[in-house]
């Protein structure tokens, strides 16, 4: 075990291990070691293949930590939409009558081919994203493939999902996905709707395709039939170029993003038919009573609200502290703050990475400005900002009342809004006191307030003594103007499944 | 003088809180019978009725939902039990308003009436087979179960008014939802009668409120409420469903207009769990769990 290189990068200073030990406390291969071998551009992958975009436009996905470019990638039209539902509309027959359990194994290499090169896409999701590669390490890529496999299991086993109801696949999916868990999106979207027999068409987030595009890579390694799965990169010409083909092409639409924009879906769909599930923005509550594990509840509300820079749509962006224990908890949070490392995010030992673009960058300092404005007393960390690069410091404002725009809209990204409570009837009411409905956090060690706390939060995930967790086989989607349908698990299936006999004219 | 009895008629009203009001609005609209005359005059519900309904709804609704689900199915029960004391009621009302045949009449009420039944037995059931727990990859003890939405609209089409009501009615009932009914004005006194019923079932006062008077009129007004959580309707008019859907993303109601759905006679899709999914929200909660 040696050290190859102590050097500065982004101003960080950061060492790379190489060579190979059989001590027990090696380290494991410095992310960098495998760098994922990319090509200078990318075409749109429709019917199995890269090919040109119609658009003859494309742009530079950058990497949001030095804000060099990756690659170049196709910014896709309207025309490149209609050719990739025509290759979806063609290549449903036959994929949504193959036998189950014959769908079921390309899934399966899937998620196989996934976990093999799943180093490789962990750096690109960082490079591309600007999240930390332990995140993307640990968290993104395991759940990516699990996720597949988890669905390919399903393929041959709908008629159990929902016994006497006739499943059956909808038709053509268009989906479209944020830029925040890119990859993780993705899938969430293909596995369930490809186990149930659909076709789709996958639109990345403008700022994130890259991950995207080495799944189409990845899709073609598998044999995954041509036309089953089309990826059109772009920005939002592209999406609502989707959208505009509700009804149409599509028989569902997927979405992933902004309330905003999943209101303005809701409204395109009216009256074509196509059946929509959104999940969209949260201002998840994290409640800390006295009675909690106070240190675990601390790690909680750290990774409740700087996971991702915060760039998360269940983050848990309003603490709720009861107001007996106010003082020590911040104090106590203050502290661990700033042990928080901030930098680059290719660096196994990064907390918290890069904002993602500049725009999001804009609108969180929005947010920290407003927060100042409006009363709010600001904290955030120490740490020393690399000099290029999207950065946004962790930020605590305390003293916020309900009335704040830092308390009611979502802000996401590194920013926590703190307000307290008395009794638990009040921390249920504050915590309700919102138009989404996404996630919540309850911290106490008392087991029955902690469930009828669950009980009372109007929220489509609950965590209790712990935040932020998923899994394939758990439901996950909002209440509210988070949005509506799940994803994850049996009750995840049947947004991708048409039911009973198709519908005959006459009587009713 | 002739000594034939004159018969006492029926004055139609709306339905809200448990009581039988009349559209502020004072307004009505007449009521023809299968041949055509005026049989009688139904309330023309107004916005505003729709809004005191949507408030009686409201307040009604946590306390239904938080009875217990077994409670929950003997209301339904009962409701079927005052349903078949009305049997003939229903299926009179159906062949003089509607001009049908009297079995085909019947065959409507029986089917209604078992569907009642049916509903009555989901209400502790729904939550075993829309929720469960989930073996997660981690030391987590995670479950998910349905909750329901709250304050449902329900957009009733004009075929099969009973048959079609109750199917969408009732699994907004079994959920724990409180509902809000645009009757269809193909049989207005039929949906009169439901509410009777109702009245004189176990069902709480406010969780089935039942408004007469023009969809076409009442659907915007639906649509852009913000204390409606939900709306289902089935085999509407492509305008009215457009303006349900157009008006719901305002605030993201949940709206289901059975697209494609089949035909309400179909039981495996119209008894299963299916039709009360789009009325419930799912939760999955998580909790550590280690020594």
């Amino acid at each position: 075990m040696r050290q190859a290189s102590l050097r500065t990068r982004n101003g960080i200073r950061r060492c790379t291990i190489a060579g190979v030990s059989t001590s027990p406390f090696a380290y494991a291969p410095a992310p960098e070691s495998v760098r994922p071998a990319l090509k200078a551009s990318y075409g749109l992958f429709i019917g199995g293949k890269f090919v040109e975009p119609k658009s003859g436009k494309g742009f530079r996905t950058i990497n949001p930590a030095t804000e060099e470019a990756i690659a170049e990638v196709a910014d896709g039209g309207a025309d490149d939409v209609a050719r990739a539902a025509a290759a979806a509309r063609k290549a449903l027959p036959k994929w949504s009558k193959a036998k189950p359990a014959e769908r079921a194994k390309f899934l399966y290499r899937i998620a196989r081919r996934i976990q093999e090169r799943s180093r490789e896409l962990a750096v690109l999701e960082s490079m591309d994203c600007g999240k930390p590669i332990k995140e993307t390490r640990d968290e993104d890529l395991p759940l990516v493939a699990q996720h597949f496999f988890h669905h390919a299991g399903w393929c041959d086993k709908l008629a159990y999902a929902f016994p006497g109801a006739n499943p059956r696949p909808i038709g053509v999916c268009g989906q479209i996905i944020p830029w925040n868990f890119p990859l993780l999106m993705a899938a969430w979207k293909l596995a369930p709707a490809l186990a149930c027999g659909n076709t789709c068409v996958l639109k990345p987030a403008e700022t994130t395709p890259m991950t995207a595009l080495m799944l189409a890579e990845i899709l073609q390694e598998c044999g995954l039939p041509e036309g089953v799965v089309n990826i059109v990169t772009g920005g939002p010409d592209a999406g609502r170029a989707i959208v505009a083909r509700a009804g149409g092409d599509f028989q569902k639409i997927a979405f992933t993003g902004s309330t905003e924009v999943g209101k303005a879906i809701a409204k395109a769909c009216a009256g074509t038919g196509a059946k929509l599930t959104l999940e969209l923005g949260g201002k998840g509550p994290n409640i800390v009573f006295a009675d909690a594990a106070i240190d675990q509840a601390i790690e909680g509300v750290v990774s409740g609200i700087w996971f991702n820079q915060g760039e998360v749509c269940c983050a848990g962006s309003r603490l709720f502290v009861e107001e007996s224990i106010h003082d020590d908890f911040i104090a106590r949070l203050k502290a661990r703050m700033q042990t928080l490392r901030v930098g680059d995010p290719l660096d196994k030992n990064t907390d918290v990475g890069a904002i993602n673009s500049r725009a999001q960058l804009d609108t969180i300092e929005r947010y920290r400005r407003a927060g100042v404005d409006e009363g709010a007393e600001k904290f955030e960390t120490a740490c020393e900002l690399p000099k290029k690069g999207f950065w946004c410091r962790p930020t605590v404002f305390t003293g916020v009342q309900p009335s704040h725009t830092i308390a009611r809209e979502e802000i996401f990204g590194p920013v926590l809004s703190v307000m307290t409570f008395r009794t638990p009837e009040e921390a249920v009411q504050r915590a309700n006191n919102t138009t989404y409905g996404l996630s919540a956090g309850v911290w106490t060690e008392k087991a029955a307030r902690a469930l009828e706390m669950a009980n009372r939060l109007n929220a489509g995930v609950v965590w209790l003594n712990t935040f932020n967790r998923f899994d394939a086989t758990a439901p996950f989607g909002g209440y509210r103007e988070s949005g509506f349908g799940r994803e994850g698990g049996r009750q995840g299936l049947s947004a991708y499944l048409a039911f009973g006999a198709a519908a005959k004219g006459g009587r009713r | 003088m002739s000594a034939a009895r004159v018969e006492v008629a029926k004055t139609l009203k709306l339905y809200v809180n448990g009581a039988f009001p009349r559209s502020e609005s004072g307004r009505t609209i007449p009521v023809k019978d299968a041949k055509g005359r005026v049989a009688a005059h139904a309330s023309h519900a107004s916005r505003k009725d729709l809004r005191d309904a949507v408030e009686a709804a409201n307040a009604a609704q946590p306390k239904w939902a938080a009875a217990t689900a077994y409670n929950r199915g003997q209301v339904l029960y009962r409701f079927a039990e005052m349903l078949e004391a009305r049997r003939a009621e229903f299926v009179s009302l159906i062949v003089s308003v509607e001009g049908r045949g009297k079995s085909d009449a019947a065959r409507e009420v029986d089917h209604a009436i078992d569907r009642t039944v049916c509903f009555a037995g989901w209400c502790d059931k729904i939550a075993s087979v829309l929720g469960g727990k989930q073996p997660v990859a981690g030391p987590y003890f995670t479950f998910t179960m349905p909750e329901p939405t709250g304050t449902v609209a329900v957009v009733a089409p004009d075929a099969r008014p009973m048959l079609g009501t109750l199917s969408l009615v009732l699994p907004a009932m079994c959920a724990g939802n409180a509902s809000v009914v645009v009757a269809p004005m193909s049989n207005a006194p039929l949906a009169v009668a439901l509410g009777e019923a109702l009245a004189t079932s176990d069902v709480p006062a406010g969780i089935v409120n039942i408004l007469t008077g023009l969809r076409a009129e009442l659907c915007p007004w639906i649509a852009s409420h913000r204390d409606i959580a939900a709306v289902t309707g089935a085999f509407l008019p492509a305008a009215d469903a457009k303006a349900l859907e157009l008006g719901a993303a305002e605030n993201l109601k949940r709206v289901d207009m059975h697209h494609g759905a089949p035909a309400f006679d179909d039981d495996a899709f119209w008894h299963s769990p299916l039709a009360i999914l789009p009325l419930v929200e799912l939760k999955t909660v998580w909790h550590p769990s280690a020594l």
